[in-house]
């Protein structure tokens, strides 16, 4: 499932010499051929239990060993599907915006994917690492194709990227100066006796600040504004949903897999202050979503409030809890794949981004305008759409362990959410008209839809978070109570 | 009572001086990073970090006495007995191997946005760029 | 109780969805096929839930359930009596509705139609959902359907003042329905259901002071959308909507939405026997008394027609929340009663009051003078709508009111007695003016040229609506058994 799109990167590239047409069907082959195995892979886990394969068939731990257990299929199906959609709707973006590279686009896509879903898969810390590095090396270069302010936000990008990622290189070393393995489900069965050392600790707070900013958790969010917004729409979509996201899955990973839950919310009040942090990301990412007046810059802003939403349900430490924080990773990118493949389809057919220049955007382009009502919906948590759900979910959590204040926030939040959305929806679909006017007839006009490649996905995405609320509860009684540890 | 406390303390500073070379080095990387405004310096800020954390991988790895970690083998010969005390650790090394190329390829990245940001703003000035862009 | 399983509640519900779907595609170029939807779905929507009167009059459930969403938690549908009271209402008022907005909408060749009728039937769909939930979260999903299609509705004219007025409505009715989202979320933390249980089902669980503010948050958040004052300003700033917005959903399904809601809360989920015990019922209804005299002199204050009936909606939704928290049988079955009469009612002033816009263009009151002579059907049935509403007899209001003097009688509280007197001697006080002006006063205009009636799309439902009234007023239970259903749901809750 890794191998594929690993080998059909270079494959592309070979192939870019002789026939250009042909790299898109084969990044899309290759890319369908993951989510596939990614779905055959969670079927089996059902089923069957973990999944282990050793690489190079070396013992764990002395050998690299991937592990797939509930939560891995779970975000592992998440991150193939999405960047498949992503895959197909990338084409006539990329088109537009930068014909010359289009191959070298394929490839990094690709690369990037191969990243992601390694970190996701991989049960060796040290090879996590490398999986991240290669994806935000990808995504490092992905952003840097865009537009005017394009290469300095992602040389930004880079440096808060590399920090992030070499403090988690030093948690890796201090885990292994103590234990002296590597391997996930090694270390955590050595750590408990540990508990005390300082070391450990001092690990698990580099580990805490290099996801941190990988996720763009507040504070450490600086780089995420610019990098999405002046990346092309194409990198966005595919970045944006996915890398935070697996930076979450990294987090959840980490407190609750590596160091066993009772160390991470009882030896340091890791949940508490995460908890907090979250708190302050999730409204500050609201309010400054509203000062915007770029819609792909709010939606920016607006990720980062959602990756608090995560955070905080990861921090609280309760069952209900960390089911809103994994069913929220699934609906987060859902709903953020489909905004910005809107933005994407808006800016392909050539509207501008400031949210005032949007007037009757719904006349020309219905179905993408209203799969962005549905969007904001879930964003604003407006049943039966699925963010309802997972804001069910933390706000249970929250009142479980009687932290009213945060409930409070995330309620709050909500409507700071429908304020951004509504005020958006106010200016596509309704024109303000004079007021002693009784209105004319409608004048048919011209609908202008964005092409059939890029509707199709965002007509899948909004189908799946309509779909997918309602069926949380399966999802949830199959998939992600078995992610939870069962200590909860 | 405090004799003992400050022979104790010099024993920390001088018997781990690898960790403080290794955390000296970072910091300066660390302040180049967010300190220097030029965009080629907060780079180098970047390499000297990553390389000090290399740095201190291996010098976890060593130990009094250990020699490289390579099995001598005589060809034909049967395979010796091993003893893990006199090799120094091998897998820090093969884990900064992997690193050092991380470390490379993110340098070449990191160059080749220089080089763009370079073509477009004709300065390499961060503050100079951010009243550009504006 | 035995329970039927059917699917028909979900068919009832989705109907009208299908109808959206098939109004949005439709479009303008087929005007007359997609007004066709509209009448099809309303009237196969009314029969779907007249056919389940008989089943719930024999004392049986009829339930559905679709998925389970949580442990504990599904969602689920269930026909009670209460509900299918509510329903009966909803979808025939909106048959009255659908042929009142053709004709409106054509006499002022309003502007987005499809959008109009899509979000209508939208919103029909959503309050039946309302009705037909068997546990408060199949109904917060349905409440919140019925929040947002209902947006559009409110700022159709997108004059900057409807664009406000639809802000304002989606701010009030979205912090609401967030505190709702509280409450709902906390009875799920004390007692691991979300079901409706008649009596109540929280009895047992949590300290007084956590049920005391589970109370409080459930009646501020459903109390917006049923209009308490200090809650209530939405409703008249929404009066800027299109008349057939503000009859049928503001005046009939939205706040009525709310007040069911509220009622649910009171009656099915904390429960007369756990209200009485921790006394809340008393402060409630001191509340709600309070919304009833101050709405009343406040709508003597407007001279927007529109305004009036708007505030003249807030002083009955009220009334039907006294009745229901006032826990005693004869106050309950008045209070629901109320619901249909006063649905009725309102509903047939404000057809008059958009057959006189769309004819004259007067919004105000004061420029109503001589229009009786004119228009003598339309404020015919005025008269007789302001007059019920007042509670004089032989029209419906009457015997709501009835009842819940009768309820506040045996719930030992004289003091409602009077507010309910009182809010009478305050209904004639704001709509005898109207009814003198325009019978009993010359026009002042120098036109010459007399107003005829509105178009016969919009006579019908008002003439039918008055004289359901009337009907209603004499034989309550005619057709559609409205009282004996009322009477059951007291019943079953005491």
């Amino acid at each position: 499932m890794i191998v594929t799109p690993l080998f059909s990167a270079f494959l592309i590239i070979i192939m870019g010499w002789f026939k250009k047409s042909l790299c898109y069907p084969l990044m899309i082959i290759a890319l369908s051929v993951s989510t596939f195995s990614s779905f055959a892979n969670l079927e089996s886990v059902l089923s069957h239990g973990t999944l282990h394969y050793h690489l190079g068939n070396w013992q764990p731990p002395w050998g690299i060993e991937y592990v797939i257990d509930h939560l891995n299929a779970f975000v592992c199906v998440i991150v193939s599907g999405i960047s498949l959609l992503i895959g197909i709707s990338s084409k006539r973006m990329v088109e537009k915006e930068f014909p010359e590279k289009t191959v070298y686009f394929y490839c990094l896509f690709i690369l990037q994917v191969t990243g992601l879903l390694g970190i996701v898969v991989t049960g060796d810390m040290f090879n996590l690492y490398v999986f991240l590095e290669i994806a935000s090396l990808a995504g490092y270069t992905l952003i840097a194709i865009g537009e005017d302010g394009a290469p300095f936000a992602s040389f930004n990008y880079m440096i808060y990227g590399t920090i992030g990622a070499c403090f988690y290189l030093l948690g890796v070393g201090y885990l292994y100066i103590v234990t002296g393995s590597l391997n996930m489900a090694d270390l955590s069965k050595i750590l408990p006796s540990f508990h005390n050392s300082t070391v450990v600790l001092i690990a698990f707070a580099f580990f805490a600040v290099g996801v941190a900013v990988k996720m763009a958790l507040f504070p450490l969010h600086v780089w995420l504004p610019d990098a999405y917004t002046y990346a092309p729409s194409s990198v966005s979509s595919l970045v944006a949903p996915l890398t935070t996201k697996v930076g979450a899955y990294v987090l959840i990973r980490v407190m609750y897999t590596v160091f066993s839950p009772s160390f991470s919310l009882q030896v340091i009040p890791a949940g508490t202050l995460l908890c907090w942090v979250a708190a302050v990301a999730v409204l500050f990412g609201c309010i400054l979503a509203l000062a915007q007046t770029d819609l792909k810059r709010m939606l920016t802003y607006v990720l980062i409030a959602e990756m608090g939403y995560i955070a905080l349900g990861a921090g609280l430490g309760n069952r209900n809890g960390l089911t809103g924080a994994l069913l929220h990773i699934l609906n987060d990118a859902l709903m953020m794949a489909c905004l910005f493949l809107i933005i994407g389809a808006i800016t392909y057919k050539g509207w501008p981004r400031k949210i005032d220049q949007l007037t009757g955007l719904h006349r020309k382009m219905p179905v993408t305008m209203a799969a962005f009502v549905i969007s904001g919906l879930s964003v604003i948590g407006i049943p039966p759409t699925c963010g309802f759900f997972s804001k069910w979910y933390l706000v249970l959590g929250a009142i479980d362990a009687k932290q009213w204040v945060l409930a409070a926030v995330l309620l709050i939040s909500s409507l700071l959410n429908a304020i951004l959305f509504f005020r958006v929806i106010e200016k596509a679909y309704f024109k303000p008209v004079p007021e002693d006017s009784h209105g004319g007839q409608d004048k048919i006009m011209a609908i202008d839809e964005a092409p059939l490649s890029m509707l199709i996905p965002v007509l899948l995405l909004v189908g799946g978070i309509l779909l997918l609320g309602i069926l949380s509860g399966k999802i949830i009684s199959k998939v992600i109570q078995f992610a939870i540890p069962a200590s909860l | 009572m405090n004799k003992k406390e400050s022979l104790n303390r010099v024993e920390i500073i001088i018997g781990k001086y690898n960790y403080w070379a290794y955390i000296l080095l970072m910091m300066i990387g660390f302040y180049a990073m967010i300190g220097k405004k030029n965009l080629v310096k907060k780079l180098i800020g970047m390499n000297i970090f990553q390389t000090s954390i290399i740095l201190y991988f291996i010098s976890t790895g060593s130990k009094k006495g250990a020699t490289i970690p390579i099995v001598e083998q005589v060809p034909g010969e049967a395979a010796r007995a091993i003893e893990a005390i006199q090799y120094i650790n091998p897998v820090p090394h093969v884990l900064m191997l992997t690193a050092i190329v991380v470390m490379v390829s993110t340098f070449g990245v990191a160059l080749a946005l220089l080089l763009m940001i370079y073509r477009k703003y004709q300065t390499l000035e961060e503050d100079e760029i951010l009243r550009l862009r504006k | 109780m035995e329970v039927v399983t059917s699917i028909k509640p979900v068919l009832a519900i989705s109907v009208s969805a299908l109808a959206a779907v098939l109004i949005l595609f439709t479009g303008e170029k087929r005007r007359n096929i997609r007004e066709l939807w509209t009448l099809f779905a309303s009237v196969i929507k009314f029969s779907i839930v007249l056919s389940m009167i008989p089943i719930v009059l024999e004392g049986k459930t009829i339930e559905c359930t679709l998925v389970q969403l949580f442990p504990g938690v599904a969602l689920q549908f269930r026909v009670d009596a209460f509900g299918l009271f509510f329903a009966i209402l909803a979808s025939a008022l909106w048959i009255a509705t659908s042929v009142y907005s053709i004709g409106y909408m054509r006499g002022l060749q309003a502007q987005a139609q499809t959008r109009f009728f899509f979000c209508f039937a939208l919103a029909l769909n959503g309050a039946l959902g309302i009705a037909f939930a068997s546990n408060l979260l199949t109904l917060f999903i349905f409440y919140e359907i019925l929040t947002i299609s209902t947006f559009p509705l409110v700022a159709h004219k997108e004059t900057p003042e409807a664009i406000s007025a639809g802000r304002k409505y989606l701010a009030y009715l979205l912090s609401g329905a967030t505190l709702v989202f509280f409450s709902i979320g906390l009875t799920y933390h004390l007692t691991g259901t979300v079901d409706f249980v008649p009596g109540g089902f929280l009895q047992g669980h949590g300290s007084s002071s956590l049920l005391c503010l589970l109370f409080i948050t459930f009646i501020l958040g459903f109390g917006t959308k049923a209009a308490l004052i200090p809650v209530h300003e939405w409703l008249p700033t929404a009066m800027v909507a299109p008349t057939p917005v503000s009859a049928l959903l503001h005046a009939v399904a939205v706040v009525k939405a709310g007040v069911f809601c509220l009622l649910r809360v009171i009656l099915y989920v904390f429960g007369p026997n756990l209200l009485s015990d921790l006394h809340f019922w008393l402060p409630l209804a001191y509340f709600v008394s309070f919304t009833i005299l101050l709405s009343g002199m406040l709508a003597l204050a407007q001279n927007n027609l529109k305004r009036r009936l708007a505030f003249s909606t807030i002083n009955n939704l009220a009334i039907i929340i006294l009745g229901g928290c006032l826990l005693s049988p004869s106050a309950i079955t008045g209070g629901i009663f109320h619901i249909a009469a006063h649905g009725f009612m309102k509903i047939t002033l404000f057809f008059a009051a958009g057959a006189i816009y769309v004819k004259t263009h007067k919004e105000n009151i004061s420029e109503l003078d001589g229009i009786g002579r004119m228009m003598p059907v339309t404020l015919g049935a005025f008269a007789v709508g302001a007059m019920g509403i007042a509670g004089t007899p032989p029209i419906v209001g009457f015997i709501s009111k009835w009842y819940l003097c009768l309820g506040s009688l045996e719930a030992k509280e004289i003091l409602f007695l009077f507010v309910l007197l009182g809010s009478a001697l305050l209904d004639i006080g704001y709509f005898a003016p109207i009814i003198y002006r325009s019978f009993f006063k010359r026009s002042q205009e120098q036109t010459g040229s007399s107003v005829s009636e509105a178009s016969l799309f919009m006579l019908i439902p008002i003439i039918a609506c008055a004289a359901i009234s009337i009907l209603l007023g004499i034989a309550p239970d005619a057709f559609v058994h409205f009282f004996k259903i009322a009477m059951l749901v007291a019943k079953s809750v005491l």
